[in-house]
Order: C-alpha cells, then structure tokens, then sequence
C-alpha cells in the first residue's frame, strides 16, 4: 500500500469553512503533518476481508410513526438568530 | 459533617427524611462555588435564583424520585431549555437551547435540581480542560495541575464538594480520565445506555453522557435515573435499567478479572501500576480471580480513533456556521466569508485542527486509506473485547498512564494529548461500559490519585458495580478530599 | 453534420407524509415561514434525527412499481456541503446502499406533448440507475442585499430517481416526466406538482454527432418549474450546444440555470468552489433490513396507468384514444370504473364521460371527485339506451341534466315524458294519419322511389315529438306500403 500523500491544510481548511491565518496554516501544517503520520500507522495493519463498523449497536430499522409532533413557534425557532427579519433567518446575499 | 459533604445517596437521604431541605443543599454548594470557583473554574455559568427556585419547588412537594431535591451540575454541553449552553467555545456565544436534553428531562422526573454548567474542553475536544475558552479548570489536587478532560469541570466541582454529583460526556475517556486525576468515580455507559438527544455532538457512535460522582453508589444511582430506551436517539438502546444499587452489594466470588496484557506492556508509570496491581490483589482477596488476556489490537486503538472522532466531528461541526445561532463574523460580504470567518473566530485550535484532520480522512482520495480503514480496524478492536468477554466478565487496567500533568504541559504538544488516552480509547470504539475509580494515591509535588478501569462488555454495568462496590467495600480511597 | 442529444434526469420528488423525514414537523406546503421547525430540522446542537418510516417505505413502493431491486439492506450517509439553505451543513442521504437500484419506465403515448404527437417513438424504455432518500433543503427568498431562509421545509422527505442517459429529445423528456408523475399519483407517493416544488428535475444533456458513441460535454440545467419548461429548457440548450459546435466552439462541463422568462439558459456562478462532499455513514441512524416490511409494502403495490389503460381496451373494449385520457387521471379512471361495474355497454359509459362528463366538469371547474352525478348514476343512465327506452342522443340531454340537478335519469326521462314510444299499436295510427296526408309521396314510393319512406318517417317523428322509437316507425311504414 502506497503512502498517502501528506495533508495540505490550506486546502482541507477550505473545504471545513475555516479562513485560517497565514501563521495557523503554517502552525497546524506542521502538527497536522505529525499527527497525520501517527495514524498512518494503523495502515500497516493488514485488514483484508474485514467488515467497515459504523455504529456500536448492531440494530437495524429504528423508526419512528408518521405523527406529528408539536413545532417550535416562529419566535422560538428565531431567538438565536444572529440576524433576521419578517421570520426569516437572514444571511448574505446567495449567489446563485 | 457540612452539608456540601454528603454524598448524592445522602442527600437524598436526609431531604427525604426532611431533615435538611433542598434548599439547604443548594444554598451551601452555592456558597462553596462563590468560595472555590475563583481559582478552580469548574463552573462555567450557574443561575443561583433558578436552582433555588427548583429547589424550593422540590421542597414544597412529597418526593418525586430518588433523587428528589438533589442538586446535580452538567456539563456545559448538555441542552436545558433557557439556559445558554456554550461548549465552552465561542461560537455558541449566546445560544440559549430551546429544549431540554433527554438525561435533563430524566433527572427532573428524578426529582433532581439542576445546579449550574461545568467547564469543559471546547466541544468536549481536550484531555486537560485547557482547551475551554473561559478558562482552564484547576485540579483541586494541585492547582498547578489539570483535572484532566474533556469533563474536567465536572470532575473538579465533585471533588472539590462544589456538586455532589455531575453529568458529563465521554467520547474516548473525557468522563474517566478526569475522574482519575481528580479521584471520583466517573463512568461511561454502554453505547446506547444513556440517550444522546440534547447531547452537542462530538462523535456520534462514540459519545455517552454518564456520572461523576463520589463513589459508586452515588453513580449507581445517578445511571439509574439517566438510562433507558429514548424514541428521540434512534441509537438508544431498548433495554429498561436493571437495579444498579443492588449489583453493587452482590459480591464478586468467583468473578473473572482480565488483566489486558498490552496495557500493562510498560508505558504507564510505575507507582500508578503499583496502585493497580494492588487494586487486583484486594479484589483477589474478596474471592475474584485474575487471568491475562489479550486485546492484541490495542497499539491501532488511539489512531482509529483519531481518524474516526475527527470525522464524524468534522460533520457534527459544520452546522456552527452563524445562519441560525451562536456568533457571526461581523459584516460578512457574502456566504462563504461568514462561514469562514465565523468559525475560524469562533472555534479555538484544538478544535480547528480536529475539524481539518477529520475533513481530511474523509476527502477524496483519502476517505478508503484513513476513513474505511479505520472503520475495520473499529471492527477488530470489538472482536477483540467479544473474545476476551468470552474469558473474563470485567477487564481491568489503569484508566490513565500517568497522574494529573500540569496545566500547559501537554497544550502545544497535540499528538502528546491524543496519547493521555491511550487506555481509555478502546472502550469508546468497542461500544462496552467503564468505570474509574480511585485504587490510591502517589506522591508528585503533592498528593494525586489514580484510576483503576473497570471495563464491562456491552449493558455490563451491573457487573461493574459489582466490582466498584466491592472495592470500596474494602478500600477508602473514595473517602478522600481535597481542599479540606 | 447532424447532432443527437443525449439526456438523463435527476428527478427529486417530494414525498406525501404527514411529517418530515427525521422529526416530528408538519409536512406542508404555505405555512408561515419558520413555523414548522423544531430543534432537529433547525439543526441546533444536540438535536438528533429520527427516521419516518412512512417515507421509507414510499421509497420502496416507488421501486416497486419502476421494477427496481430493492436493497435488502439500505443506510444513511451524510453528505457534507456548506449552503445557507442546510441546517447542518449536511444532508442526509443515501450513498453507496440506496433503496433502490435498475428498473425503469415505459413511457405513455398519451404522454408526450399534443403537437409533438408525432413523433412519438412507441414503447420507449427509460432505465433507472437508482432511487434513493434523502431531506430536503430550506426555502431561500433573495433580497436586494440579503437572502433569506425558511426551514418549513428543511428536513422534508424527498426522494431522488436518476435515469440513464436514455432520453434523446426534449419531447421525450416531457413524456418521460408525464409518465413519471402519473406513476407517482397511482402509487400515492407524491402529489407530484411541479409548480409547488413537489417534483424538482436536474437534467444532464450533452450532445453528440449522430452515430458516434462517446458522449459529448455534459452540462447540468437546474431551477425548472414546470414540465413544458424542461421542454423548453432542453430545447435551448441543445439548441445552444449544436450551434456551439458547428460553429466550431468547445463546450465547458457546467452547471446552467433555466430562466423561464429570457427562455434562455445561464452559467451559474455560485458554485465555483470545488465540491468534495465526504460521504460517510450517518452514526445517528441505523440500517434499515427492507425484508422486514417489504412484503406489506408490495401489497400496496397498484396496477399502473399503463396496465390499466391495456385493461381498459382490451376487457373493456374502449377505444385506445378513450382509455388514453380516462387513466390519465387516476381519480377519473377509479370513477369510470365504478360506472361500468353492472353495465354490458362499457363503451357508451365510456364515450360519456370522456365527452359529456369531462365538458360538464371543466365548465363547472370541478373535479371528478366532485361530480354531482354519481358513478353508479351514469351507469343506470347508459343502461335506459341499452333497453331501447331514450336513445343516445336523448341520453346527451338527460345527462346535462343530471349534472345540473343530481337527480336521477329515470326520473327525468319521466318528468319530461321522453320515453320513446315502442307502442306497436299507437306507431300504426301516427303511420295510418301521415300515410293518408300525404298520397303524392306514397305515389312517388310505389313507382319506385324508395328513398321518400325517409320524408315519410321524419313526419312521424314529428307528430310524435320525437319520442317514437325511429327502428319501429320505418319497420311499421315499410310494411303498410308492402316494400
């Protein structure tokens, strides 16, 4: 198995919304480097024909009934917003 | 004996017998906080006039539950309806949950009194408390030192009497690890046990709410009131709580103890394996039998968990982006700008770069060689315990390598934090219960305990209470304080 | 050179629950906005999703009825995107374990537009690539300066059908989606209404010179709200395409917005980031085994507008253009059935309603639900022509009637005395009156000329007031005049 190229973290950074400064790039660059090469370890481990676990609980088809539960009211849905207007969450323009 | 001494079954004790009142309790650990928390910063934020007014409330009805009139602290990432909840970062600034959590809606119908919100690793994404953007929590061992994490202000506010119990999460040892550096009792329940609804996720198939408490019985009781099946957590598992009161009186004759060999392969100081190895010779002497075992992937636990924390963290996180609540970036031009500049002000480092590794496990062309393949190591990690649980009905090991480090001994050094859980991890990934409890105490510059790990298989906990209940049948380290 | 298009679809139907796909809201259309939120569709921390297994299960109903496996396993993964529109900055959906996989749709000749009814290509296949669950976003209304959202219908179940790139026309577009939501209304899975949202289409198109193999660029068209607008979207862009490359350009592998009003396709510029959406399984929801409740599913399982209308034809000898429009409506279809149920003359219910019904109804602005004559009540009127007792244009008469009152046929027949007199007896008097008032013609019949006896019966007709039965006055004067 090939060794995956190391982590770009002004890319991933990107790609997780965070707008890191020059100096964390570079910060977390190196301790993202180390950390990325210690867990690279548990390549070595050989785990052909081993099903992936997803979930600690081996169920299946925890459902719920179509009914209805109460919603909250506008006013509550709304009071942590950080901006809003004629019950609505307001953002930055979209661009479509 | 001072009011803020008692113990959870105590409490419940003498307010149900009406000799103090529930507001007595709150009134005295009010007045312990206001002397303490100063220079311990356990709590984050607490409403005096609304635990009293719960108080007062439980003091003007006949008992509710078993916990009528108690007054219990939560960690600050659990949601109470009105109350901020601010996972110590940021970027929840404000945030006032509009529901209550299910545990918080369980120790009410218990009867208990919410008492005020514990310090905690940002997004419970620490191991020392550090990483808290109020402030550091002080072990009330040696305030030079952490009270571990990332529940280290839950731990820190039992030990120091400031609560007689709280709830707190633990996703690869946040509960127990703090409960070992600051001598409570702190466990982690089966995956499934205890509902996650109202819970701020960190990793979803990882993290339980579970007690910290004085001793076991106290944290017997606690479970009791939390656990159960809840339709909100599709995760929760069925099962209705057996007695675990009564499991801690049972005895433990003939029981099997496993001592996992790779957690005793060095690597852990050696007056903290003395304090275990003398843990098992008095469980020994009470008629259970020691036998080593194997959990031969042990060495993979502490990466596996990395890449899968990170993650599921990774998703869990991105809905902190200043649309709906919490703090936005002043003037953003557009989407993309709020969303970067409302988090990259919000979140602190360590949760940064957990989001960025975990972003990075699951982008493409990485997802197969981190992701995946740490999902099957998941896999030989639970056949691992399947196997020993075969062997052996509890397993036991220290819960921590080392005592308490000291406050910023570890905080640059990221990858030297990840390893403080090395003995804990394991149990997250498996999905099975553990309980610390304090087996002794070692001399640094003062006084510091040690966690023994009690590690159950899977809606085990009885048998863990067995096991603690049974020790501290036959020990007193439980009976230590700090601070006086 | 001539170009083909190549097309595909990603059909997103909104599914009819009473409740969103992970919490317990209301599912409805034109509420306030933000009023039909909860901790869990707002995506507050700590919240947790709780699957709808209605939704589940009208998923696996849709694969049914498009002959499709059906996953014996099927889960929940997330998908992870920033958008102002998403609570959670991820959408759950489902990955590599859909419900559904293969199967596809035959599309409808009816289905296809009525001035493109020529080139209709009989018996088209469209095969499915899959079909799988997932939650809706958030309504976004757009300000001068703000956008602002409303989550009523965040968290909304929506299902997701993808084709192969088996559509070659705009036409065959518009006829597959037709055929789809007449599927979709039989199977009670969606009401399917574009204008409301409730069946959203991303079409993929390229281009390509004919009989080459390989696949030309691929662009996305996104934002249309009516099935003619695909028509029209499509039509546009493989326009565009063709006349980009024979004009010797090169196309971009884009995604473009549909303007309805400009009739025009246009670059969209919000996405330029690239995407990478890190897929993997959603550890708050566990599988879903479908063995468990499959076989109650497949009971709900109805006989498709296809098949029924092939029924229609050949059991009930309809003519294929009536069977066409009675199971374009399901509720009409259900309607005519009723009507037929103790008549031999299935074809005279039939041409009723296709003619009279449907005319009455859209003058009324009313739906088949809300006839005012009773299914049963066509049937009883259709069977006093079959017995000879009014005839078929007098039957005309008496339904409009009927629609107008809600009375019944036998009833008005009576009240107006519309009864065709068969009296053998009372013909051979009107007959024996006409014949003595009128010796000219009988004597232009008896040299030869046949054709006045129709002068003759005509006259009858008329002394009667139209109510002697025509067959016996003709038979009756045929016979006094020895033809």
């Amino acid at each position: 198995m090939s060794a995956p190229s190391s982590i770009d973290v002004g890319y991933v950074a990107q790609l997780a919304r965070l707008k890191l400064s020059e100096e964390e790039t570079r910060r977390f660059q190196g301790q993202l480097e180390q950390i990325v090469r210690y867990i690279e370890q548990i390549r070595r481990l050989d785990v052909a024909g081993i099903e992936p676990t997803a979930h600690a609980v081996d169920r299946s088809n925890v459902t719920r009934d179509d009914a209805a539960a109460p919603s909250l009211s506008s006013e509550e849905a709304l009071a942590n917003a950080p901006v809003r207007a004629n019950g609505l969450f307001m953002v930055p323009k979209v661009i479509e | 004996m001072e009011l803020h001494e008692f113990t959870v079954s105590e409490a419940a004790a003498t307010v149900r017998r009406r000799e103090v009142s529930s507001t007595d309790l709150v009134r005295a650990l009010l007045a312990r906080m206001e002397a303490l928390e100063p220079a311990l910063g356990a709590m984050l934020h607490w409403d005096a006039e609304a635990a009293l007014a719960e108080a007062r409330a439980r003091d003007a009805e006949p008992p509710i539950g078993p916990l009528h009139g108690v007054p219990i602290a939560l960690k600050d990432n659990l949601s109470v309806k009105g109350q901020f909840c601010s996972c110590a970062s940021r970027i929840l600034q404000g945030y006032r949950a509009p529901y209550d959590a299910t545990v918080v809606e369980k120790l009410r119908q218990a009867g208990a009194v919410l008492l005020g919100r514990t310090n905690m690793d940002e997004f419970a994404m620490g191991s020392s408390t550090e990483s808290s953007v109020i402030c550091p929590t002080r072990n009330p061992w040696d305030f030079e030192r952490t009270p571990g994490g990332s529940s280290g202000g839950s731990a820190a506010a039992v030990a120091a009497r400031e609560s007689f119990a709280a709830l707190g999460s633990d996703t690869g040892g946040s509960i127990r690890q703090p409960a070992a550096f600051c001598g409570c009792v702190g466990l982690k329940p089966t995956y499934g046990r205890v509902s996650r609804y109202g819970l701020v996720a960190f990793a979803s198939s990882l993290d339980q709410i579970g007690p910290l408490a004085r001793d076991a019985q106290d944290a017997a009781r606690i479970l009791h009131a939390i656990s159960g099946p809840d339709p909100r957590d599709s995760t929760s598992l069925p099962d209705a709580p057996p007695d675990f009161v009564a499991a801690l009186g049972r005895g433990i004759r003939r029981l099997k103890l496993g001592l996992p060999r790779e957690y005793f392969s060095g690597g852990m100081d050696a007056d903290v394996e003395q304090a275990v190895r003398a843990a098992v010779r008095v469980l020994e002497g009470l008629g259970a039998e020691a036998v080593e075992i194997s959990l031969p992937h042990t060495e993979h636990a502490v990466a596996a968990y990395y890449v899968l924390a990170t993650a599921e963290a990774s998703a869990n996180l991105a809905r902190f982006d200043g649309v709906r609540y919490g703090r936005r970036a002043e003037n953003p031009a557009d989407p993309l700008e709020m969303y970067g500049r409302t988090r990259a002000e919000g979140f602190g480092a360590e949760v940064k770069r957990r989001i960025i590794l975990g972003t990075y496990v699951l982008s493409s062309g990485y997802h197969d060689a981190y992701y995946l393949h740490a999902q099957k190591v998941r896999t030989l990690i639970r056949r691992d315990f399947r196997q020993a649980f075969e062997r052996c009905d509890v397993l036991l090991t220290p819960t921590t390598p080392s005592p308490a480090f000291k406050l910023g001994e570890k905080i640059q050094d990221p990858l030297q934090m990840y390893l403080a859980d090395i003995f804990t991890i394991a149990a997250n990934l498996a999905g099975v219960c553990a309980l610390s409890l304090t087996c002794g105490f070692v001399e640094r510059e003062k006084k510091l305990p040690v966690g023994l790990q009690i590690i159950g298989p899977w809606m085990g906990e009885e048998t863990l209470f067995r096991v603690a209940g049974a020790y501290e049948q036959a020990s007193a380290w439980h009976k230590e304080a700090p601070l006086g | 050179m001539n170009y083909e298009a190549v097309i595909g679809l990603e059909v997103h139907v909104q599914l009819r629950t009473r409740t969103k796909m992970f919490c317990g809201c209301e599912n409805e259309f034109g509420a306030a906005p933000n009023t039909r939120t909860c901790p869990v569709c707002l995506g507050l921390p700590g919240a947790l999703p709780t699957p709808n297994h209605a939704a589940i299960h009208l998923v696996a109903l849709t694969g049914l009825m498009l002959g499709c496996e059906i996953a014996p396993r099927c889960k929940f993964d997330r998908k992870s995107y920033f958008y102002p529109d998403m609570p959670k900055n991820y959408q759950i959906s489902q990955y590599d374990l859909p419900t559904c996989r293969g199967g596809g749709l035959e599309i409808m000749r009816e289905s296809y537009p009525k001035d493109a009814q020529k080139k209709v290509v009989a018996g088209r296949y469209i095969r499915l690539v899959r079909i799988h669950l997932e939650e809706d976003v958030a309504k976004s209304f757009h300000f001068e300066t703000a956008s602002g959202i409303d989550f009523n219908r965040a968290g909304t179940p929506l299902m997701e059908i993808v084709t192969m790139p088996d559509l070659r026309s705009p036409e065959e577009a518009f006829a597959f989606l037709s055929t789809l939501k007449l599927v979709l209304l039989y199977g009670g899975v969606s009401d399917a209404d574009m204008e409301k949202g409730q069946l959203r289409c991303d079409c993929n198109v390229s281009v390509r010179p004919v009989g080459q193999e390989e696949l030309g660029t691929k662009v996305e068209i996104k934002n249309m709200n009516s099935i003619s607008g695909v028509r029209r979207a499509l039509a546009y862009e493989i326009e565009r395409q063709t006349e980009m490359l024979r004009g010797g350009g090169r196309l971009t592998q884009e995604t473009r917005r549909w303007d309805e009003a400009a009739g025009a396709t246009f670059a969209m510029r919000g996405k330029e980031m690239a995407h990478d959406y890190r897929y993997f399984p959603e550890p708050d929801l566990l599988p879903v085994d479908t063995a468990a409740w499959l076989d109650d599913v497949r009971r709900r399982v109805p006989e498709l507008p296809l098949a029924r209308k092939r029924r229609f034809v050949e059991m009930l000898k309809v003519s294929d253009s009536n069977a066409g429009v009675l199971v374009a409506d399901c509720a009409l279809a259900d309607w005519f059935e009723k009507a037929v149920k103790d008549v031999t003359n299935t074809q005279g219910v039939a041409n009723l309603v296709v003619n009279d019904l449907l005319r009455e109804l859209g003058a009324a602005g009313k739906g088949v639900t809300e006839s005012p004559v009773a299914p049963e009540a066509l049937g009883a009127l259709v069977a006093l022509t079959d017995a000879g007792r009014i005839s078929s244009s007098q039957a005309k008469e008496v339904f409009v009637e009927m629609f107008r009152t809600g009375r019944a046929a036998a009833e008005i027949v009576t009240e107006r005395g519309l009864e065709q007199v068969s009296d053998a007896g009372a013909i051979g008097k009107l007959c024996d009156e006409v014949l003595e008032g009128n010796a000219p013609i009988v004597v232009q019949i008896r040299a030869g000329n046949a054709k006045a006896v129709g002068n003759l019966v005509g006259q009858v007709m008329k002394l009667s007031k139209g109510k002697a039965n025509p067959a016996m006055v003709n038979a009756v004067l045929h016979r006094k005049l020895g033809l």
